[in-house]
């Protein structure tokens, strides 16, 4: 059958951020999946070359809108584990709380597109519409909605009063209420389970050879997330990583949606054990060494590799973002689908190329 | 700081890192930083259980490395990016963007501070994946 080469990308509608994909097709069967990148490639990893190790801190906010604030708590973790500076406990905590509410707004806003993906547009503006209660807690609390700034070397930038991490938990929970609402639709619907059940399969043993990371690893399987290693003030909450079983696009989608249930119960156990005290200490002298540093985004396992020499500017900074980790998979992910289902399989890694394109 | 540090040559790179898939390691990622004008590290992260192993390769720009990515898929990707923003080459690699995973025609090194080696970057041996227009007018 002849082969037909078809240009996915990157501009397309489904594509919120440009990514290529050559596709090669027989009949309207995909053969063979080529990614490429490069179209918005920032190089923000050579700053440390222009900015100091604290001016960084706001560099790396700005690889990714979405998980911004887990960016910088990756490169403040690392600066800190060189200067082995220790950061007070109730700073830790924070840190906890606004990265959780980072990963809500990351997968409620990622449910919205995936929706969208399939042409389900009512069930994507009310994931957006719940999105927008997470997006008003983040300005309530920091003054921003998208990048929030709060994380500097040696701890947080922000504190947060007792009034308000009780209205936190009010918001909170009536985002819970409202997401389970959607649940029946997202998990039962029909026409969703015939576009995602059975699509892009990875096994258990493919997703952990390719390397992948995060929801499209658990849903794989296989129980790996970073924050079980305890950073911040994890290692005093209570979670078990969220798993599917099946591998497939509709397993993926699962994952995301039970961990914003995950989250929020997160943040109800920080909010409860918050301790008093500073939230910042000071800093002083420069750091010397090398370190890579790893934490859970709502995409997946982010590590950071620094080597700093003892001077102000880094020696380098190197970033390992989940996207790029996931990439590969849509190698083996595409081919023996549809064309069709090109943009809900590419989706379902919720692909985040303003990280990848750091 | 880097714990679990294993130092390796070009000529055992390949046969550590299947003993790394063999013992059930799953491969995160590379990193590569200059030294000097001539030679840099390369660091091979695993992941066993949520401890990470680190292989340390040290080259000097001209090395031909031998590519992890038949062992390991995944790393085709990292491989081709370090071949684009340092123009350090791997050999092997299973997809070879020869330079242009960034960029569609290889100009320069961007991240390699010391040297330019973009003459070279469109020498290297290996083939892309068949089937891929993009990436056969660039050959």
């Amino acid at each position: 059958m002849l082969k037909t080469v078809i240009p996915f990308g990157p501009q397309h509608p489904v594509f919120p951020e440009p990514i290529h994909l050559t596709l090669t097709v027989e009949d309207e069967i995909i053969k063979q999946a080529l990614p490429a990148l490069g179209f918005v490639h920032r190089g923000l990893e050579t700053l440390v070359d222009k900015s100091d190790f604290h001016q960084m801190v706001q560099v790396v906010e700005r690889v990714c809108g979405i998980c911004s604030m887990i960016h910088a708590m990756c490169y403040c973790q690392a600066i800190e584990e060189i200067m082995a500076i220790q950061v007070p406990q109730r700073a830790r905590y924070l840190r906890v709380i606004w990265s959780e509410l980072s990963r809500i707004h990351s997968h409620l806003l990622w449910l919205g597109l995936f929706a969208d993906s399939f042409g389900f547009e009512n069930l994507f503006m009310q994931f957006w519409k719940i999105r927008e209660k997470v997006m008003d807690i983040h300005e309530a609390t920091t003054g921003n909605r998208v990048i929030v700034s709060v994380n500097a070397v040696g701890g947080v930038r922000r504190d947060m009063s007792s009034e308000q991490l009780q209205w936190i938990q009010s918001q909170l929970a009536n985002v819970k209420q409202e997401v389970a609402r959607l649940g029946p639709t997202l998990l039962e619907d029909y026409t969703i389970k015939k576009r995602t059940v059975g699509k892009g399969i990875v096994s258990r043993d493919k997703a952990y050879e390719l390397g992948l990371v995060g929801p499209t690893l658990r849903a794989s399987g296989i129980a790996q997330d970073v924050r079980m290693l305890g950073y911040a003030a994890f290692n005093e909450l209570d979670f078990e990583p969220v798993l599917g079983t099946d591998g497939d696009c509709y397993a993926r989608s699962k994952v995301r949606f039970q961990e914003v249930f995950q989250s929020i119960d997160l943040i109800g156990q920080a909010i409860r054990k918050i301790p008093g005290g500073e939230v910042q200490v000071t800093v002083k002298g420069r750091p010397e060494g090398e370190t890579v540093t790893r934490v859970e985004q709502p995409r997946g396992e982010l590590l950071y590799y620094i080597k700093a020499d003892g001077s102000k500017n880094l020696d380098r900074l190197r970033i390992r973002t989940p996207t790029f980790a996931n990439i590969p998979a849509l190698v083996t992910m595409l081919p023996g689908h549809w064309l069709s289902d090109v943009p809900v399989i590419v989706l379902s890694i919720d692909p985040c190329i303003s990280c990848t394109e750091r | 700081m880097l714990k679990e540090m294993v130092p390796v040559s070009v000529d055992n790179l390949v046969k550590e890192t299947a003993g790394l898939k063999i013992a059930g390691y799953r491969f995160v990622t590379l990193s590569c930083a200059a030294i000097d004008k001539d030679h840099f590290d390369i660091l091979y992260h695993f992941d066993l259980g949520l401890d990470l192993k680190h292989l340390r390769l040290t080259v000097s720009g001209d090395t031909k490395i031998p590519s992890i990515s038949p062992v390991y898929f995944a790393a085709f990707l990292v491989e081709n990016e370090i071949q684009d923003l340092f123009g350090i080459f791997f050999e092997g690699l299973v997809i070879d963007y020869r330079g242009t995973l960034f960029l569609e025609k290889m100009i320069h090194t961007p991240f390699c501070k010391y040297t330019v080696q973009a003459s070279q970057s469109k020498t290297n041996g290996s083939q892309p994946l068949s089937g891929s227009p993009d990436l056969k007018e660039e050959s």
